[in-house]
């Protein structure tokens, strides 16, 4: 069990959701931690390079000196570290437990890069195909939201829980891909549950503070295709 | 490719045992694929466990609707029913079911936090780093497989490196003196190293190259609980060869034949080349 004497930090990056979710975890918590803003695009920082090796990207949460990366690890070690603290961010019945970990795990490798890739798209047709693709995401999650949150606010139930953070970290890009390409992906009249569930999750106050602008991730996103661009053309 | 004769039944698992926590033979079912590391994984991990369990190998070119109800979203092996929760999917949630549901029977997590955080992190390596890499050498040939053997050789460094000087350095197994969730992830994907040598002629796991890698590989392959559940090397061997004769023959670029071979192995097994369970 930690003590109050063994220091947290996390190397972070301001427009990153899966930073977010670490930032999400440590407050429902009540645990404080030092946030240390890192270069990730043009030139990695030291510390990156030192605790992240293998893949030289945030999050990194730093524990008695330790180093975990990966946000599912994080939001899992930090649930089993202060167990006990706080709400749980897993459910407790393990058939839940599963599904949230299944639900969690399609965000990240099918919805959230679907979504992503409208904005990416170099032509309409690339654009409808990911457009298609993640609106049947939305389709298989509003689903998904009805049974695990049996008539409740969130995945979680009564509280936020692991699908909860996963899955409402990715919001403020949602509402990015919407400024940017003009398409609004959690659309109340084709998703009511979820577009609900969004505006609470987004309500929160934690939420609420971490969130960036809209329009700063608009400019951090043309910012980051540019650099992408000039690698690539490089080659 | 030819029809292969289905398995012979695994054999009879022990009777699961301690702390009265135990499933009977019904409350268990596992959909797999007998060429399917991931199908292994969960195998590996009921026998490790002594979980009965009923076995129903799919035919991936004519799926069931069983495993199309029970997996909807990806329509893949392994699934995992038990009675009468319901079907978990995907081999990593599935481990982590099996240690939450049956918490007294041989744990596959080890129970330190910090611990448990590593076992993960390298799990997701081999997942999406290893298996993919490993996958792109058997779908390619020439120089793109040159270049996809140099990126596997740089994961396994990385993976020796952690045995040698890092998070798993003077241990046994990955799990320690017992076999745990790491050593299920990477052992079940890396006997077809071996094969893909064979079939390919590429050269994956020198053990001049990796000597810790390769000890702890041929330790785990020697564990009886992993020799009752990887199929023969020959059974292997025939499937594969089949399999990279069908991509070779398909085209002559090497894009396009990556192409063919996850076409290929996503209709037909969950070899490494779908890193998606």
């Amino acid at each position: 069990m930690a003590g109050s004497g063994d220091k947290v930090t996390l190397l972070a990056e301001w427009p990153s959701p899966y930073v977010h979710r670490a930032q999400i975890a440590l407050e429902l918590k009540g645990v404080s931690y030092e946030y240390l803003e890192q270069e990730v695009w043009v030139n990695k920082s030291e510390l990156l390079l030192k605790y992240n090796p293998v893949h030289k990207k945030v999050p990194v949460l730093i524990h008695k000196g330790r180093p975990i990366c990966e946000s599912t690890i994080i939001l899992q070690y930090i649930d089993e570290v202060w167990a006990g603290i706080g709400p749980s961010i897993l459910p407790s019945d393990p058939y839940e437990r599963a599904v949230a970990r299944f639900w969690a795990s399609y965000v990240d490798e099918k919805w959230f890069p679907s979504s992503t890739k409208i904005m990416k798209a170099k032509t309409e047709e690339e654009k409808a195909e990911a457009v298609e693709q993640s609106l049947t995401g939305l389709n298989l999650l509003e689903e998904a939201y009805e049974k695990s949150s049996k008539g409740k606010p969130f995945f979680g139930g009564d509280n936020v829980g692991y699908l909860d953070i996963v899955f409402g970290s990715a919001l403020c890009w949602e509402k990015t891909i919407e400024k940017i390409s003009g398409i609004k992906l959690i659309d109340e009249t084709k998703f009511p549950l979820l577009a609900a569930w969004a505006q609470r999750f987004s309500a929160i106050t934690i939420v609420k503070e971490l969130t960036p602008e809209t329009n700063k991730l608009v400019e951090f996103w043309k910012e980051l295709q540019a650099i992408r661009n000039a690698n690539t053309s490089g080659n | 490719m030819d029809p292969l004769s289905p398995p012979p039944p695994p054999p009879a698992t022990a009777a699961a045992a301690a702390a009265g926590e135990g499933a009977g033979c019904c409350d268990l079912k596992l959909l797999g694929s007998w060429a399917s590391s991931y199908t292994h994984r969960v195998q590996l991990a009921l026998k490790l466990k002594g979980l009965e369990f009923e076995y129903a190998e799919e035919d991936l070119s004519n799926k069931s609707p069983a495993l199309l109800q029970s997996n909807p979203v990806y329509q893949k092996v392994p699934v995992l029913l038990h009675s009468p929760r319901g079907a978990v999917t995907e081999s990593l949630v599935i481990l982590h079911y099996l240690d939450d549901a049956f918490p007294a029977l041989r744990p596959l997590l080890p129970s330190d936090p910090f611990d448990r955080a590593l076992a993960r992190f390298w799990c997701h390596f081999a997942d999406d780093k290893l298996g993919p890499a490993v996958g792109a050498v058997f779908a390619s040939s020439g120089e793109a497989q040159k270049a996809a053997v140099a990126q596997v050789h740089e994961n396994l460094k990385l993976i020796e490196n952690e045995l040698r000087e890092g998070a798993f350095k003077g241990k046994r197994f990955f799990g320690g003196d017992g076999i745990g969730i790491l050593d299920i992830v990477l052992g079940c994907g890396s006997y077809w190293l071996a094969v893909f040598e064979e079939v390919t002629e590429a050269k994956l796991v020198d053990p001049d190259a990796f000597p810790l890698f390769y000890a702890w590989l041929k330790d785990f392959e020697a564990q009886e609980e992993v020799k009752d559940t990887i199929p023969a090397i020959d059974r292997l061997l025939e499937y594969a060869r089949g399999l990279r004769q069908m991509i070779l023959s398909h085209t002559t670029t090497a894009t396009a034949a990556a192409a063919a071979a996850t076409t290929a192995a996503a209709t037909s097994t969950n070899i490494a080349v779908d890193s998606s369970t």
